[in-house]
């Protein structure tokens, strides 16, 4: 083989991967910041207007709620996961309990599940005569009954808590496959140093787990962020504008409003929130080494 | 010992409330998809008998059958393509040095953190110019494309991990890189394509927003697609709905409980992409 040939070798074996990454993701991508630029309707000539797509998205009301939710959801699909996940793996790691894998296979079974069958299916226990409300009335807690999805007050936090359902098993397992990975002298050492439980959680576990929570979430944050399957098959984004999340408006603008170079900008500010959250995460994952 | 018996006891007991509570809507939607034709129900209440028929009315009357067999052709097309796109450039990435790799490796791995909805504005755009949407193309080619983020930092990472006395072994014996990689790297990769197949047919079947916009005819549309509009179009039909809710779900379930292990020691690694 020639020295030439030799050297465009590697290229070679790239080519394919790149023949479907430029055009179906780098491309469009580019373009997307292209349009946040314009004023669009898909069909007729785009007209150049600067910043106006971003002042008008930083302005709306709606906008800004959007992103409140998203925020809202970042509690529920990564912070409550996490925080029931830590506990959960713990005992059970070191209770080992007999059948334990097996119960963590099916607390993660959810993660498996395409998110519109947990869609609709969430939507009919969550309904006003589902079995959720059935349950409450057996208990006698008739006033506690409501439309869950349908209720301002608890539409979001019911599509939160359905998130909740979906991830913690992904984080049960990173953490539980975690605690394997710390080497078991670290305990022996804090045992002889007297450490109380606590004590041994705060200076030996969590430290040891620091890379799986990393993980778990950079995960569902991002889920969070990005949450529009089970938006779109529950509630729309409603009651109301309750829901809607940014996700739900890139759709609606671009598909449904004819107004691209909106669409295009929500997304790009999407984008740039994802990209920062993910970096932060690690960032600050890594300061505490 | 009894305050050991009482902690693997208590710790028992917590763990065996979450799976109940995990698998509590599962079963509960599987046993709504069993019940009689229009039963409207309120709780989990055990049907006369098993209505499986539900199952070949949603299968057969409400397209059911269609909309699993596209999801079929597009996922195994997209697993199809994203292993061999993935296997050559992550043996690129894995075993070769070269100008720029650094460069081309970060690039394509930021296919791992652009949300989707970044890209789907002027995909469907320029899709529609080229007059490949409603076609599985405009579904699989981008699938292809960003799967091929996560499959190159997969099989590079299993490239990377191969022994180089291996690679130097069989290059000494005048073997060709893409013989190398055919006789000495891919029978032992096996394990790691498994999982690749794995994740990518399970994202690909669950995929909604791309075929949601790019697929307007009913013939062509994916299983949650269809799941989704026949939800929103039969919302008295519930035992219908669960038993196609059921339908949609059962063959990613069925290859996540065959392969769960594995996928799971997948997910980890892959989640450390990010």
């Amino acid at each position: 083989m020639s020295a030439r040939g030799r050297t465009a070798l590697p290229y070679l074996y790239l080519l394919p991967a790149f023949l479907f990454f430029v055009p179906f993701v780098l491309v469009p991508f580019v373009h997307t910041v292209g349009l946040s630029f314009y004023d669009w309707d898909g069909l007729t000539a785009a007209a150049f207007t600067g910043f106006d797509n971003y002042r008008e998205a930083f302005d709306s009301a709606l906008v800004r709620s959007a992103f409140g939710h998203a925020l809202g959801l970042v509690f529920f699909f990564g912070v409550l996961p996490v925080l029931l996940a830590l506990p959960l793996a713990v005992s059970s790691a070191r209770a080992r309990i007999p059948g334990g894998n097996a119960l963590r296979t099916l607390i993660f079974l959810p993660q498996a599940i395409p998110v519109v069958v947990v869609g609709v299916s969430w939507g009919w226990i969550l309904a006003l005569d589902g079995p959720l409300n059935a349950g409450l009335r057996a208990l006698g807690l008739e006033w506690a009954a409501v439309d869950w999805l349908g209720s301002f007050t608890w539409a979001l936090p019911s599509l939160g808590l359905v998130g909740t359902w979906t991830l913690l098993g992904l984080c049960v397992t990173l953490f539980f496959a975690g605690l394997q990975q710390i080497p078991g002298s670290l305990y022996d050492a804090a045992a002889v140093d007297g450490a109380g439980r606590w004590r041994e959680f705060f200076a030996v576990t969590l430290p040891g787990l620091k890379g799986p929570i990393t993980v778990a979430l950079s995960v569902t944050v991002i889920a969070a962020l990005r949450a529009f399957d089970l938006v779109f098959v529950t509630t729309r984004g409603g009651p109301g504008t309750e829901t809607v999340v940014p996700g739900i408006l890139i759709y609606r603008r671009a598909f449904e409003d004819g107004r691209l170079g909106s669409a295009a900008a929500i997304a790009v500010i999407l984008s740039i929130v994802v990209f920062a959250v993910t970096f932060l995460i690690n960032r600050i994952s890594e300061r505490n080494a | 010992m009894t305050v050991a018996h009482t902690t693997v006891t208590r710790s028992a007991a917590i763990l065996i409330s979450f799976a109940v509570i995990t698998v509590l809507p599962i079963f509960g939607i599987v046993l709504l998809s069993l019940q009689p034709e229009q039963a409207q129900l309120s709780g989990f209440e055990l049907p006369d008998r098993l209505h499986f028929e539900n199952y070949a009315r949603a299968f057969a009357v409400a397209h059911f059958a269609s909309y699993l067999q596209s999801s079929l052709i597009v996922s195994v097309a997209v697993v199809v393509g994203t292993v061999i796109v993935s296997t050559l450039s992550g043996y690129a990435f894995g075993t070769m040095r070269f100008a720029g790799e650094k460069v081309l490796f970060y690039l394509l791995l930021a296919g791992l953190v652009i949300p989707f909805e970044a890209v789907i504005v002027p995909l469907y755009v320029e899709l529609r110019a080229g007059r490949l949407t409603n076609s599985y193309w405009s579904v699989i080619l981008p699938l292809i494309a960003i799967n091929s983020s996560f499959g190159t930092f997969w099989m590079r990472a299993y490239f990377r991990q191969v022994p180089r006395q291996l690679l130097e072994a069989a290059t000494l014996d005048g073997a060709g890189s893409l013989r190398i990689l055919w006789k000495v790297l891919l029978p032992g990769a096996r394990p790691a394509l498994l999982t690749l197949v794995v994740l990518v047919f399970m994202w690909s079947w669950n995929e909604f927003l791309l075929p949601l916009v790019m697929l307007s005819r009913e013939d062509l549309r994916t299983a949650p697609l269809g799941l989704a509009f026949f939800s929103s179009r039969y919302t008295t039909d519930r035992v219908g709905m669960a038993a196609a809710a059921v339908m949609v779900a059962l063959p990613v379930v069925v290859l996540f409980m065959a392969t769960h292990r594995r996928f799971v020691h997948g997910m980890w690694v892959g989640a450390l992409k990010s």
